[in-house]
């Protein structure tokens, strides 16, 4: 029963971590149809701005979630401009693969040139760390608080999406790009707010999953592919199948490495090559004419 | 004449849009018939449905009498089902003696060879060479597809038709986009195909369609309205309503 | 242009791709082998890599799957050549050909999962795929030896004459001979009616269904010719330096061979065998120095290529060439 528990704390708040930080991604790749495998870079980008604030700046846990996510939106913004508007929905996958692994690529050159190539701890404040007791057994804080993040991440852009003026104009050009044009929706204005706001959570997950997820020189590289398959289970563009995905998949995931330990990721792929295989737009992925 | 192609009421539905409803026609060995009708009348759906790049809701496709629903593209291909597309959708990257040879190759059965000479063999060559010349294309035979104009791609789509011998050739608007003084070559290819085959031909050009057809369909609102002799076909009443504006009517009616 | 009725083939002699592929490879390999002999453990482990770049390419640059975990059939490969030496298989043909039939099985295995899709789903199929591969590698000690690597591979003389010497000059020219034969037979088929057919599947494969091609057992057959091919790349290298690590079956390996393959240019082998050679040379020499700015050089030539020459460096080399040879024959 307690092993049961361990695995069902650990795969839920592993799930939401992937949730937060690949919802982002799901959006952009349901909008804009670009591969964005350097959506973890800037989640990355994310989780070494707040270790520096609270390590070198002395500033407080929330400031420098904060400072994380602006900071990587600012730092996004050249990028989205110069690069990501090449390779919005015309291009081949391959393209948008290679141009965002060379995004990757100079992302970890210039994060470690930098701040310099070691594990980059976030500390957390007293009040996350050390157990909660929830009742009829402790939980550590931080799991609880992570699950509480990602709940309350779906909760708003659920109500960013149904029930503002932007989520009308994202669904409407997720759904008939061409007609958005034609109704006089802004598109690239849509694209670049979606943009920022996918580097926003991603900055976001990244720092609040620090503890499951370390922030070290190569985490761009080493979870690149594991948001990707996320999306890809889950189906682009959808955040119910962005949650089930990552709540899916971590559960894999966990569980594999509690029963199985040496199988590694072995499970987690199977998963996916199942899914995939069966659903090859994703569970709650919407075909796109 | 034998029959060599039948649909019978071919039926299919686009959410609330009926683009084909309830669809019979058969071609026969040395048919040459015209399938015309107002734009959106589903024309290219109808090709696409035959062709089985589209599946039916309801309704056969047979082919010298076996049931061919069922059938994948490549299977009907084999079988002599061969179309043209109204967009060119050629192979971009390679010239235009390899379009060709490729069609050839596969219709003999040589594109599993994996040491033989290819576009170079001298049974092919000689093959797309007269193709080519047909169609007044030989002296642009090494140049890569994507390089050419438009016009001249169209007529790598019916070259590319041409080679795969067809029993029954549907060709989606084959004039369209084609140089005037180039367009004659098109008529002149199409007269010299094999006379026992079958022709279906989209087009617009009235023109076109009174010195090709024997025979004209005609579609409206993914409804066969009329078939009959091309000298009919502008006298009959239900065929001008549907030509002079009134296509919402014949949707709402059905 | 000439206006004449029957135009001339653009090609003289039938074999010149394949002989002029040939002196180019024995030509580098002198410059390798006489002067940079300190160099050949390197070079024969470049050439390892440039034989999974060029069964890429059959994939990528022929066949338009995108693709980033080919380096399972280049890892499953070098395991099962380096498996078969331990347990007392060491003659390196023999070898050679473990890695041959290993690698195709596992083309056609993956060629059957990734060719079923394209886009998204392709290209998350095959890294799941490779990441499979790669967590079984790991799990599997007993056998690979983990995370440790699987060595103690000392293979046999070449032919029972040539021994592999320790500084690497047996296993540098049985190397180059495997690339040589190789990038002949491959010049050849990438020439022939399949291989044309599969460049036009690459272009337009509802085009191609249309002639009557069933695309999806050509790809896999694809697969498994190209699985051979980084197979051979991967007993080679196996045999060559003894030891089998977890990095021949990582993404790593996957992505870096794209990287290599995009730099020279896709769809063209000299594009392939130029890619693989001018960034080994160059991670040789930067990365030693500092892997932080590899990485960012890398990613800069990544974004510049995507931007500025989508179609590799060898595009120009290749519409010089034509251009030469058009000349010639006009």
């Amino acid at each position: 029963m307690r092993i049961v528990l361990s695995i069902a704390t650990d795969a839920l708040a592993y799930g939401m971590v992937l949730f937060i930080i690949s919802i982002g991604l799901s959006i952009m790749m349901g909008l804009m149809r670009v591969v964005n495998l350097a959506h973890g870079a800037f989640a990355m980008i994310g989780g070494y701005l707040a270790s520096y604030a609270i390590r070198d700046l002395n500033a407080p846990y929330g400031l420098a979630i904060l400072i994380a996510v602006i900071g990587a939106i600012v730092v996004s913004i050249p990028f989205e401009a110069l690069l990501y508007r090449r390779i919005y929905r015309k291009s081949d996958p391959l393209i948008q693969v290679l141009m965002t692994i060379g995004i990757t690529f100079v992302i970890i050159g210039v994060v470690n040139y930098i701040f310099g190539p070691s594990l980059k701890s976030i500390p957390l404040p007293n009040a996350l760390s050390g157990p909660l007791d929830i009742g009829f057994r402790m939980v550590p804080t931080h799991r609880v608080f992570v699950i509480a993040c990602g709940l309350i991440t779906a909760l708003l852009l659920w109500l960013l999406i149904e029930k503002t003026e932007f989520g009308i104009k994202l669904r409407a050009s997720v759904d008939h790009s061409d007609m958005a044009d034609a109704l006089g929706i802004r598109t690239e204005i849509i694209y670049a707010v979606t943009f920022a706001l996918a580097i926003g959570l991603g900055a976001f997950g990244g720092v609040v999953g620090a503890e499951i997820l370390p922030i070290e020189p190569f985490y761009a590289l080493r979870y690149m592919v594991t948001f990707l398959v996320v999306v890809s289970v889950g189906g682009a563009g959808s955040i119910t199948g962005a949650l089930s995905a990552s709540l899916l998949l971590g559960l894999a995931d966990t569980t594999g490495k509690y029963l199985a330990p040496e199988f590694g990721e072995f499970f987690f792929y199977l998963t996916v090559i199942i899914i995939v295989f069966l659903f090859p737009r994703g569970l709650f992925g919407r075909s796109h004419a | 004449m034998t029959e060599l192609f039948k649909a019978r009421n071919i039926s299919l539905a686009f959410g609330g849009l009926r683009v084909a409803q309830d669809v019979s026609f058969k071609l026969a060995a040395g048919d040459r018939v015209a399938l015309i009708g107002p734009n959106g009348a589903g024309k290219t759906t109808l090709v696409n449905l035959m062709t089985g790049d589209l599946a039916p809701g309801n309704g056969r496709f047979t082919m010298a009498g076996d049931d061919i629903t069922g059938f994948s593209i490549a299977e009907r291909v084999r079988r002599g089902l061969v179309r043209t597309f109204q967009t060119t959708r050629l192979f971009q990257t390679l010239t235009v003696a390899d379009n060709v040879a490729l069609a050839i190759m596969q219709r003999r059965r040589i594109t599993r060879r994996v040491f033989s000479a290819a576009t170079e063999r001298p049974d092919v060559r000689a093959e797309w060479l007269e193709i080519l010349a047909l169609l007044g294309l030989d002296r642009l035979a090494y140049r890569q597809v994507v390089e050419l104009a438009y016009g001249q791609q169209r007529l790598i789509e019916l070259a590319i038709g041409l080679a795969l011998h067809p029993k029954v050739l549907l060709l989606d608007e084959p004039a369209a986009g084609v140089p005037h003084d180039e367009a004659p070559k098109i008529l002149e290819a199409i007269d010299r195909l094999p006379p026992d085959i079958a022709v279906l031909m989209i087009e617009h050009d009235m023109d076109l369609v009174f010195k090709f057809a024997k025979r004209v369909l005609v579609l409206a609102a993914g409804r066969l309205i009329f078939e009959g002799a091309p000298s009919d076909v502008t006298a009959d009443h239900e065929v001008r309503r549907a030509y002079l504006g009134s296509y919402a009517d014949a949707r709402s009616a059905s | 242009m000439s206006d004449s009725a029957t135009p001339a083939p653009p090609r003289g002699l039938p074999m010149i791709p394949e002989a002029s592929g040939a002196l180019a490879i024995i030509g580098l390999g002198a410059i390798g082998y006489f002067l940079f002999p300190d160099d050949l453990a390197f070079l024969t482990r470049l050439i390892g890599i440039t034989l999974l770049v060029l069964s890429l390419d059959l994939v990528t640059g022929y066949c338009g799957v995108a693709t980033l975990g080919h380096a399972a059939q280049f890892g499953v490969a070098a395991y099962a050549a380096g498996i078969a030496c331990v347990r007392g298989v060491t003659d390196p043909i023999a070898l050679l050909g473990v890695g041959l039939v290993a690698g195709t099985m596992m083309g056609l295995i993956s060629g059957a999962l990734i060719t079923r899709f394209r886009g998204l789903p392709q290209l998350v199929l095959s890294i799941a795929v490779g990441q499979l591969v790669a967590a079984l590698a790991n799990k599997l000690s007993w056998l690979t030896g983990g995370s440790d690597g699987l060595s103690g591979i000392t293979p046999g003389k070449v032919f029972g004459l040539y021994g592999f010497d320790m500084y690497s000059r047996t296993a540098f020219l049985f190397s180059l001979g495997v690339l040589l034969i190789v990038f002949v037979v491959l010049s050849r088929f990438v020439r022939s009616p399949f291989g044309l057919m599969c460049r036009g599947i690459k272009d337009d494969d509802l085009r191609a269904r249309m002639i009557g091609v069933s695309i999806y057992p050509r790809l896999v057959v694809m697969y498994g010719v190209s699985g051979a091919v980084a197979g051979l790349g991967g007993a080679l290298t196996a045999i060559s330096t003894g030891v089998v690590g977890l990095d021949s079956v990582s993404f790593e390996r996957s992505a870096e061979v794209l990287v290599m393959l995009v730099l020279g240019g896709a769809g063209h082998l000299w594009g392939a065998l130029a890619g693989a050679l001018i960034f080994q040379i160059f991670e040789h020499i930067v990365a030693a120095a500092n892997p932080f700015h590899w990485m960012m050089l890398v990613g800069l030539l990544l974004i510049g290529i995507v931007v500025f020459a989508p179609r590799g460096l060898i595009a120009p080399v290749m519409a010089l060439a034509t251009r030469l040879a058009r000349k010639g024959d006009a």
